[in-house]
């Protein structure tokens, strides 16, 4: 800790870090722009100026920007020194001369940047009568908004792009002062996080393109601490409301999770909540019932005994618990595919007995060797690949610090290290968008992914297998980076649909004693897992063997798990079909009793990540009354409020029993108040339902959390797994995420979000996995089929959001070469099933491997990876 | 005694003093142009809605009689797609007129709301909007803002530049 004297007055500093850092951790407001907690300072804006004093006798002092300046001991500064706070409101002056009159109708107003910072210099006239500059703007797809007459030009919107998140189609264009930002010519932006431009630029050139079809001020929604349903990765996000729609999602700050960043999937893929598709009333046999006729219904197949749940993975872990609870544990059954399924309960005993640490998205920044075996991370939890991204920063900061490099000094760390990254690896079936930062990238099939996998962890275990040339230098290279590493870590996860490839990751993390991080495909994978439950197929043949006569399917679309040719006649023959889900799909469809299921938005409940972290998302809205939280649906009197059901859960399975401590029960209080969802510049209480009835009713009660929907609460800041949104008085932006953190860029004050249910096995001597696979050997005439995942389509909910359902492929099937013409129709017989699909050439795919477009209608259900045959159409 | 002849007096004199009561509501008051009584919603001078959708008004009012909301034609030109305010609730503070942006919202010298029933006092935008600039003839909140809408183009707004070609490299 180092003392820096702040307009006289000592405070302790940390004196790795630069003075805006550490002023703004202190609490002073002090204006900022091309800074970003995230991004490190380049000193562009000239913003954050402060008076710097040699000493306590030097009166004159100079002027420096904070951003630049290490907050080094016994520093002394003013910030309120008069000559800086007018080089500071010069500075917005000038930024402000070309800045269009636009507030009004700019989707930033309100959480505007720009705004507060020009308000807290205290500019309030503009003096500037000339000729304003503009620009043309471009159209960049289908998710972000480009008004460049706005661009203030602080750069961040590229650094984050190209330099923090790897984007090569967003740049900068011309020079002096009609610096241009965007694509060389209209299109999608590429970066698969370009919806971040929407939070890190400072004021409304990038804007959210599905906000603007509904928009409303942040001030006028009401918001919830939410977690995203769109993967396993289990990023915070807030979700806003009005009108009862969902408007839009934004970041919620998790240090240990996702930081200040999401991706696009979990950014804009909220809108199917407001889908067409949505089931909004019950429905018996077709026709729409009263929700006590439901659940009469319901209660009546139940007691009559013989009824068998299905799970889901995307469902809370309350809802899952609640149908086990009602059918009986031997009864339920856990709703994923069966060939993932034990991949899953696979990766669970490894993590649980193997002393292997799952690491959080922090600690996968932090990783300084890194392989990836098997697994697509950019499609299959984007996330985790911006990670990845910075992870191989850390031989750069090494460079820095040999050179003396404080490393918030961004430009100064980037031209040291110039293109030298920290090793990577990145081992998978088919190239991913990851592979151009690897130091060395590898594509195999599954098999013999896990046979390199193998072969690398017997180079520490133990002899030679003779897995037979594959690779020996790559081994050799992979293991000696491993071996130099300080925080090695390995990932892996279920997409290649192979155990050898997860025992190989296993092992190589046990070996080099590495981190291990399996990516998992749904918000709740890991909770269904840990739930119990037997499998999809046990439950098929309880029905088909005519033990069950009622089937009870939660949130899940069994066509997504099973193929059709056992689902069709499954569902024929079941006498009661009992569904509960929130879209129309193909199960839904059959269902003789069809509840409506609240969406993440309309309900509480509790997600596992991938990490094993449980993290609880709440009710942004109570939506039309027959909708309602499964568990409510599948509960009978005894429990009324979401703390009973955990109470409930920690009692039967005590592994999820810590699960309750995700968040703070519905009893908490605030100096005796709720923690309010709006804003308390939330707006129109009196008028929004006047056309329905003019005595406003009162706001709904919320029996299951301790936040209330309204604007009435403490005005305190919450801890951290109940921030609704952030704001912070003079920060109306995102960027007051700042005040609630530690140190800024640090933990949340209060605890991160989220509590961690799996730690690490004791060791247990040398247990390796030693079932080698014999290496894969092409078919005459089959392929081996593997899925290929998309960030935009194999997801079942996100693919209902028009904004990603407009950027998802169709379906497809992607082949090396082997004499196919792009774009031409195929016929693709895989397990009895033929589709007609065109093709997409993918020259690295190894021999003898074809892979499917994973998760897109109606090439779904099917067991991958499986041979299967692919003819040309004449 | 002297008191009571006084104040009888007193009296006696009001008979020769100028009336103030007015015989409302045969005859009608004299109300300032600013006079703060029924809320329209005004027209540009080309005829378009000024109202903008920005919600300003709304959160300024301190009653929140105010609902609105925004949406755009395929021009990209903002309106409200519904905007209500509840006249059981506003007290004619004014302050949505003066957070206006736009000239959009104005307060009009009429006080003659009253209803029988609560729900007429619920007005939507039909109800609000006049055929006219209000107070505030000529202003047009789109020729001064950056944004291109149907009819304006970049740089056809006042004091705008033709919009910069960046693809030039001329300095």
């Amino acid at each position: 800790m180092a003392t820096v004297y702040i307009d006289n007055k000592p405070y302790p500093v940390n004196p790795q870090e630069n003075l805006l850092h550490q002023c703004l951790s202190l609490g002073f407001n002090l204006p900022y722009f091309c800074w970003h907690p995230a991004l490190g300072s380049v000193g562009a804006c000239r913003q954050c100026a402060v008076k710097h004093f040699k000493d306590e006798h030097d009166t004159q002092g100079k002027i420096v920007m904070a951003c630049v300046t290490a907050a080094v001991d016994g520093t002394r500064i003013s910030i309120d020194d008069p000559e800086a706070a007018s080089f500071r409101a010069g500075v917005i002056e000038g930024l402000m001369l070309n800045h269009p009159h636009d507030c009004p109708v700019c989707d930033e107003g309100g959480e505007c940047h720009l705004q507060d910072m020009t308000v807290m210099t205290g500019l309030a006239h503009r003096r500037y009568r000339f000729e304003k500059r503009t620009f043309r703007n471009q159209d960049l797809g289908p998710l972000v908004n480009h008004e460049m007459n706005r661009c203030i030009q602080c750069y961040r919107c590229v650094r984050f792009y190209r330099d923090y998140a790897g984007g090569k189609d967003l740049n900068s264009f011309s020079l002096h002062d009609t610096v241009f930002f965007g694509r060389e010519r209209d299109g999608v932006l590429e970066s698969e996080f370009a919806g971040n431009l929407v939070e890190v630029c400072p004021t409304g050139v990038f804007t959210d393109k599905t906000l603007k079809q509904h928009y409303t001020r942040k001030w006028d929604q009401l918001f919830a601490p939410s977690v995203c349903v769109h993967c396993g990765t289990g990023c915070n996000t807030s979700v806003g409301e009005r009108y009862g729609t969902v408007r839009r999602t934004v970041n919620r700050y998790n240090h240990e999770v996702n930081g200040y960043f999401l991706c696009d999937r979990g950014r804009f893929g909220y809108e199917f909540v407001n889908s067409e598709r949505r089931i909004r009333e019950p429905r018996l046999r077709g026709e729409p019932a009263a929700p006590e006729t439901a659940i009469e219904h319901l209660r009546r197949a139940v007691a009559h005994g013989g009824a068998v749940g299905i799970g889901s993975p995307r469902a809370s872990l309350e809802s899952n618990f609640a149908l086990r609870s009602l059918v009986g544990a031997g009864r339920f059954f856990c709703g994923i595919a069966d060939g993932e399924a034990s991949l899953i309960r696979l990766m669970l005993d490894i993590l649980r007995t193997k002393p292997v640490r799952v690491p959080t998205l922090q600690e996968i920044e932090l990783s300084d060797a890194v392989l990836v075996l098997g697994e697509d991370v950019a499609n299959t939890a984007p996330r985790i690949a911006l990670s990845l991204r910075q992870s191989v920063r850390q031989s750069s900061f090494d460079i820095a610090n040999k050179l003396k490099i404080p490393l918030w000094l961004d430009n100064g760390v980037r031209d040291a290290a110039q293109d030298r990254r920290s090793p990577l690896f990145v081992l998978a079936t088919q190239a991913t968008r990851i592979d151009e930062i690897a130091t060395e990238t590898f594509r195999a099939a599954p098999d013999d992914l896990a046979r390199v996998g193998f072969e690398i962890g017997k180079s520490v275990i133990g002899p030679d297998s003779g897995a037979g040339g594959i690779g020996c230098d790559l081994v050799n290279e992979i293991s000696t980076a491993l071996k130099n590493a300080k925080r090695p870590l390995v990932i892996s996860g279920s997409s290649c649909g192979s155990a050898a490839v997860i025992q190989a990751a296993a092992n190589i993390a046990q070996a080099y004693g590495a981190a291990l991080y399996y990516t998992l495909p749904e918000c709740n994978t890991i909770g269904a897992a840990l739930m119990g439950g037997g499998s999809l197929t046990s439950a098929f043949d309880l029905i088909r063997n005519g033990y069950a006569d009622t089937l009870i399917v939660l949130e899940n679309d069994l066509y997504r798990r099973a193929p059709r040719a056992e689902v069709d006649p499954l569902l024929e023959k079941v006498p009661h079909l009992i569904v509960l889900d929130s879209l129309v799909n193909d199960t839904s469809a059959k269902a003789e009793l069809l509840l409506p299921a609240a969406t993440f938005a309309e309900s509480d409940g509790t997600f596992v990540s991938s990490e094993g972290r449980a993290q609880r998302f709440f009710q942004a809205f109570v939506p039309g009354d027959p909708i309602r939280e499964s568990w409510r649906w599948l509960t009978d009197e005894s429990w009324t409020r979401l703390d009973d059901v955990l109470a409930a859960l920690a009692r039967e399975i005590p592994e999820l029993g810590r699960a309750r401590d995700a968040a703070p029960s519905a009893a908490f209080r605030m100096a005796g108040a709720k923690i309010p969802r709006a804003p308390h510049r939330y707006s129109g209480r009196t008028a929004m339902l006047a056309n329905i009835t003019v005595s406003e009713p009162k706001p709904p009660d919320d029996p299951d959390s301790p936040l209330s929907f309204s604007m009435e609460g403490t005005e305190d800041k919450p801890p951290g797994p109940l921030i609704p949104f952030f704001w912070s008085p003079g920060w109306n932006s995102i960027q007051a995420t700042n005040f609630y953190q530690k140190e800024v860029a640090g933990p949340l004050r209060g605890g991160d979000p989220g509590v961690r249910l799996i730690e690490p096995g004791q060791s247990n001597g040398k247990s390796y996995f030693s079932e080698i696979p014999e290496p894969f050997s092409p078919r005459q005439g089959e392929w081996l089929m593997i899925p290929i995942n998309h960030i935009f389509g194999s997801d079942e909910l996100s693919l209902s959001a028009p904004a990603i359902a407009e950027l998802a492929p169709g379906p497809y099937v992607a082949i090396g070469s082997n004499g196919f013409a792009h774009e031409s129709e195929v016929s693709v017989t895989i397990a009895d099933e033929t589709f007609r699909l065109p093709v997409r050439i993918r020259p690295e795919l190894p021999a003898g491997i074809a892979g499917l477009s994973y998760g897109i209608p109606p090439v779904v259900g099917i067991r991958l990876p499986q041979f299967g045959k692919i003819e040309k159409i004449s | 005694m002297f008191s009571i002849l006084r104040t009888t007096g007193r009296v006696f004199l009001h008979m020769f003093h100028r009336r103030v009561t007015v015989q409302y509501p045969e005859q009608k008051p004299y109300l300032a142009p600013r006079y703060r009584g029924r809320i329209i919603l005004s027209r540009d001078p080309d005829g378009g809605e000024r109202c903008v959708a920005c919600y300003l008004c709304a959160v300024a009012c301190p009653v929140d009689c105010i609902a609105l909301q925004a949406t755009e034609d395929e021009t990209g030109r903002r309106y409200p797609e519904f905007f209500r305010i509840n006249f059981s609730r506003c007290i004619f503070c004014g302050y949505c007129e003066e957070a206006c942006p736009t000239y959009a919202i104005q307060l009009t010298p009429d006080f003659e709301m009253g209803e029988f029933h609560r729900e007429n006092l619920v007005y939507e935008k039909e109800d609000l909007l006049i055929n006219g600039p209000g107070k505030y003839p000529g202003y047009n909140f789109w020729n001064v803002a950056g944004v291109k809408i149907g009819g304006k183009d970049k740089g056809e707004a006042e004091l705008e530049a033709p919009p910069v070609d960046v693809q030039s490299l001329m300095p």
